[in-house]
């Protein structure tokens, strides 16, 4: 079997703009690089499946010149999982919008307090609990 | 041919249908959810008992001539795993059922979650019985779909930030997943895992390496390993208390299996173990550290969980029986102790009002049960003998001087210090969180003199007895872990030399030479 070389690099245009897309900070944008780069891989199973056929039917036509089918099965479920993929990304986006006025991927913001704690070397308060507190003084008072 | 094996699938598929067409119904929905759960833990149980007496169990779906349809494989490894996943989610709903009506409304619209969590709990057994690479696929999508909307349940601003991390590095992991398939399918022309195992190590060792690397890549992403795991603790822990448990407790560890799997059936000759020894070192000691940065409960939990992955796939990258046999029983502990862990998170949350141990002080004086309920889990997932952790981990340890070279020594090394280090963590959530002097959320200290005031607590955030019976019937389970721990080990070990004696691709291709 020759793989096509024509869907072997679309294939790979399109997962490298989905990869590039995917690294942008807005959802729809991420959504639009998952949309090309899922196209991309669909893409690597029709590569897989050897060069175009018959349908897959029998009776129809001659086993020989059937196509694979089970890489379309395969894409085929892709495909759904896909358009379930960005329903949901899309809800998202817009929900993220109503909540923030715009669609960001944010960064982690507890992450962020605690390396500002490690930057200026501070202490948690129970740190100076551990210490021993009864140094006398309290009793010379007394 | 076992056609128990569709059922672990079955059941809650069906459940999820019939608790959506209840949603109106609380009380039935919960009925519904809790009795199918019950029954896939009763499948799973003979499963397991079935595994062990008459060998690998498998089904081809549809009674298709065989060899062409869907292949559903439930042997030890898989059984063992579904009977502690399935305790796990009914232990961890009949948890959520304790939350009041108020708690509800916050934290888990109930006619969504019940169906989204069956919905997860088929897609975790899929992913355990599946025959083939695709189905693989087909049960993570599944069990993450699920998990997408069970963690942004509600749609608060926290979640949905979270929840957009947890998105986009999986449909990542899934793309990779596809396209690994599509190698594969293109290299040998089949997906079902027993095939594979014939015919991959017919390709030349390139090919090999490429598609192993691959999956890898896939299941380590999804089981948090080193490189890939700063997703999980940025979106753990904004969930609500039972989803971040059986999350924590379960979602990862599926990606343990698939790699356990993998490892085992499809690259048995060449196990890489160099390479995931570094993997697992890094994985346990960044995880740790990350950890006892931490003034969170559940984040320094995330981070713990990130760090004990480590011990797992160290067995998986020592591939010796030993090895294996300490993995699947670590595997087995962890789920239920992390899952626990969780569990009492939510329960501090409640008593305390935060999670943040900067403002919680003097639970173990507000709740002396749920200071037990902390401490029992926190040790053991310290590895404290005589629990199951300890267990777990020598057998690790064991492995590890038995392979003998330098770097399974620092292995062993880096492990017994992960697990001082885990101690520190606990016990700095223990001095933080639990000793003290009270701290009530409005802000008034209860006078040590007035006897009323040590009511108050008591009357005010009394713990529902659905939470502490699920909490406390999985620290049964942890114990049983340990008192059983001889048995069980036994059933692991046996469950690592069937990974290792061929007899899995053996037994689901048997009807195909007939």
């Amino acid at each position: 079997m020759t793989p096509s070389l024509t869907l072997a690099v679309t294939a790979g245009v399109l997962v490298a703009a989905g990869v590039y897309l995917l690294t942008e900070r807005s959802l729809t944008r991420i959504l639009m690089g998952v949309l090309v780069m899922s196209n991309g891989v669909n893409l690597l199973f029709l590569v897989a499946m050897g060069p175009a056929g018959n349908p897959a039917i029998i009776g129809a036509f001659d086993g020989a010149t059937m196509s694979d089918p089970l890489p379309q099965a395969m894409v085929l479920t892709a495909i759904v999982i896909t358009m379930a993929v960005s329903a949901f990304v899309i809800t998202m986006a817009y929900r993220s919008f109503q909540l923030n006025g715009n669609d960001e991927v944010s960064d982690d913001i507890e992450d962020a307090r605690i390396r500002a704690l490690a930057e200026r070397d501070d202490v948690s308060d129970s740190y100076e609990d551990a210490t021993f507190s009864d140094t006398g003084e309290d009793v010379v008072s007394e | 041919m076992n056609n128990l094996l569709t059922m672990p699938v079955l059941l809650p598929i069906l459940g999820a249908g019939l608790t959506l067409l209840l949603g109106r119904r609380p009380r039935a929905q919960r009925f519904v959810s809790v009795f199918v759960l019950f029954l896939v833990v009763v499948v799973a149980a003979v499963l397991a008992v079935q595994a062990h007496t008459d060998g690998v169990q498998h089904l081809w779906v549809g009674a298709w001539p065989t060899g062409y349809g869907i292949a559903l494989v439930g042997d030890r490894l898989a059984a063992i795993m579904l009977t502690v996943a399935s305790v796990i989610t009914l232990a961890v709903l009949v948890y959520s059922t304790g939350q009041d009506e108020q708690e509800l409304k916050h934290e888990t619209p109930i006619s969504i979650f019940h169906p989204t969590f069956l919905v997860m709990c088929a897609g975790v057994s899929a992913a355990f019985l599946a025959g083939d690479l695709f189905n693989l696929f087909v049960g993570f999508e599944v069990l993450l779909f699920a998990s997408y909307v069970l963690l942004t349940m509600g749609g608060t601003g926290p979640r949905m930030r979270a929840g957009a991390t947890y998105v986009v590095v999986n449909l990542l992991s899934a793309s990779l997943f596809l396209t690994a398939i599509a190698t594969v399918y293109a290299a040998t022309g089949t997906v079902n895992l027993a095939e594979l195992a014939v015919r991959l190590p017919e390709l030349d060792t390139h090919t090999q390496a490429i598609i192993q690397v691959m999956l890898l890549v896939v299941f380590g992403l999804k089981a948090a390993v080193f490189p890939m795991s700063a997703w999980l603790p940025d979106s753990y822990p904004t969930a609500p208390a039972p989803v971040t448990a059986v999350f924590a407790g379960l979602l990862t560890k599926v990606g343990v299996y698939a790699m356990l799997r993998t490892q085992t059936l499809l690259f048995p000759h060449r196990p890489l173990t160099e390479l995931l020894l570094w993997v697992a070192l890094f994985t346990m000691l960044v995880g740790i550290l990350g950890a006892i940065a931490q003034s969170e409960l559940k984040r320094l939990l995330s981070f713990t969980l990130v760090s004990h992955i480590g011990y797992m796939v160290m067995g998986i990258a020592l591939a010796t029986q030993t090895g294996l046999a300490g993995a699947i029983f670590y595997t087995a502990h962890h789920i239920t102790i992390q899952a626990t862990l969780f569990l009492v998170a939510g329960l501090v949350q409640r008593v305390g009002g935060s999670n943040s141990l900067d403002k919680l002080s003097g639970l173990a004086q507000m709740s002396p049960l749920l200071a037990v309920l902390f401490i029992v889990p926190a040790m053991n997932l310290a590895g404290i003998p005589p629990f199951s952790g300890f267990i777990g981990k020598l057998g690790l340890l064991n492995a590890g001087v038995g392979v003998g070279t330098p770097l399974a020594w620092a292995l062993v090394v880096a492990s017994v210090v992960t697990s001082l280090l885990t101690l520190y963590a606990v016990a700095k959530v223990w001095n933080r969180a639990f000793w003290g002097t009270p701290i009530l959320p409005s802000g008034r200290t209860p006078g040590a003199d007035d006897d009323d005031d040590d009511e108050d607590p008591a009357t005010d955030r009394a713990l529902p007895p659905a939470q502490v019976g699920a909490t406390c019937l999985l620290i049964g389970l942890s114990l049983v872990l340990t008192v059983g721990a001889g048995p069980l080990y036994e059933y692991t070990s046996q469950a690592a030399t069937s990974l290792r004696d061929g007899n899995y691709a053996a037994v689901v291709l048997q009807e195909v030479d007939r």
